[in-house]
């Protein structure tokens, strides 16, 4: 009983710390309102459906206007989207993306040179291309190679939720959602980076476990 | 011949490079993620950094408990003995497949976080993936319990998605 209650005690203390956070918004101190601060991730098949489309979106609750117009990728950022296709959570495969001078330089699907916390670009990968940042307000530059597509640039939110109602409830100022609930992340932007490649460059066939990370230049 | 000639005007530099962007260096982990709202719900505060620096294949073992401790707060059935969520998950199984925190995707057909049908085949931009998550820890056996706890009521995007690439809605 007694240790029951110091485990839900210890839970609401730091469940009550959250303050706009939902799906990886502003997940942690280290990467809170950051350039390196991934908001989602998404992996689906694509309107082609030989295709998977994998989607990474940073920098997340930008305002219409200035707030999207200023915001801009950060070149010492890699964001890189982790594949694994043999079942052990560990990346056999990479598809790494990463900002430099106005275009968006994808490399991969490519076995990284190491697995884990640290990567070096793999600027030999057979797969590669770069395509134009699509400015605000413009409409989307896709380029394609080898059967590739690549986008980066500012988006919608793809995101909802009534996060400010979770927050009241989890606070213990409410005791259940609102019917019809107000998405908290209703008109705000991102900026998305969108890699769609053939699924016989990762896999083919069976299931992938994968995942995005943002990696800083050292 | 033009490559000895550029050679000749770079005598310390062995290797010819084409001229283009710099990607030397190392990049250091700072963010990761896998599926919705892992890291928000189930970590702790003083841990969030860690759960975020931690390859998932090491996550499990060191994040399992800390998550069963988190939901069973959050969700005090769960701790009831045999007590499960509508995929017939206990707390122990439940918490052990989110701690590694990576998305599960199909290659072999329909991609969705879960629709009625398919659980964990990938995560689509319209899949409400928040209510799925608050069935799984509310919703009790059949999805029935804690009612006001198991949908936020939002269910769709404020901009409808596109159908083709990037299907991303145009920014506000």
């Amino acid at each position: 009983m007694k240790k029951t209650k110091f485990l839900m005690a210890a839970a609401i203390v730091a469940i009550a710390t959250f303050v706009v956070i939902a799906a990886d918004h502003i997940d942690a101190p280290a990467v809170q309102g950051g350039t390196s601060d991934i908001t989602d991730f998404y992996a689906f098949q694509g309107e082609n459906t030989s295709n998977i489309a994998f989607v990474a979106n940073v920098q997340g609750l930008l305002g219409s206007g200035s707030d999207t117009q200023n915001a801009a990728f950060d070149e010492n950022v890699l964001i890189e989207f982790n594949i694994d296709n043999t079942g052990d959570n560990v990346e056999d495969l990479v598809i790494q993306a990463i900002a430099r001078d106005g275009k968006m330089y994808v490399f991969g699907p490519i076995a990284p040179s190491q697995t884990g916390l640290n990567s070096t670009i793999a600027t030999n990968a057979t797969n590669q291309l770069s395509v134009d940042i699509t400015p605000y307000g413009q409409s989307a530059i896709i380029e394609s190679s080898g059967g590739m597509m690549a986008f980066a640039g500012p988006r919608d939110d793809p995101f909802f939720m009534d996060f400010a109602q979770y927050s009241q409830i989890i606070a213990g100022n409410a005791t259940s959602f609102n019917n019809p609930g107000a998405d908290t992340f209703a008109g705000t932007n991102v900026l998305s980076v969108v890699v769609e490649v053939p699924k016989s460059m990762i896999g083919g066939t069976g299931t992938i476990n994968t995942w995005v990370e943002s990696k800083r230049r050292q | 011949m033009s490559l000895v000639a550029f050679n000749c005007n770079n005598d310390d530099d062995g290797a010819s490079q084409p001229m283009g962007p710099d990607f030397s260096g190392t990049y250091a982990q700072q963010d990761q993620m896998g599926r919705p709202a892992v890291n928000t719900v189930f970590v702790s505060s003083g841990m969030k950094d860690a759960f975020n620096t931690t390859v998932p294949s090491n996550q499990g073992a060191a994040f399992q408990a800390m998550f069963q401790n988190n939901l069973e707060a959050l969700s005090p059935a769960y701790a009831n003995p045999g007590d499960t969520n509508a995929l017939g998950l206990d707390s122990a199984t439940f918490t052990g497949l989110l701690a590694t925190d990576v998305l599960n995707v199909s290659l072999d057909g329909t991609t969705t976080f879960f629709d009625g049908t398919n659980v964990l085949t990938g995560r689509a931009l319209a899949d409400d993936v928040i209510t799925v998550e608050l069935l799984l820890i509310f919703g009790g056996e059949d999805f029935s319990e804690n009612p006001g706890l198991s949908n936020d009521n939002v269910d769709a995007n404020d901009k409808p998605f596109l159908t083709s690439f990037p299907y991303l809605a145009s920014p506000w």
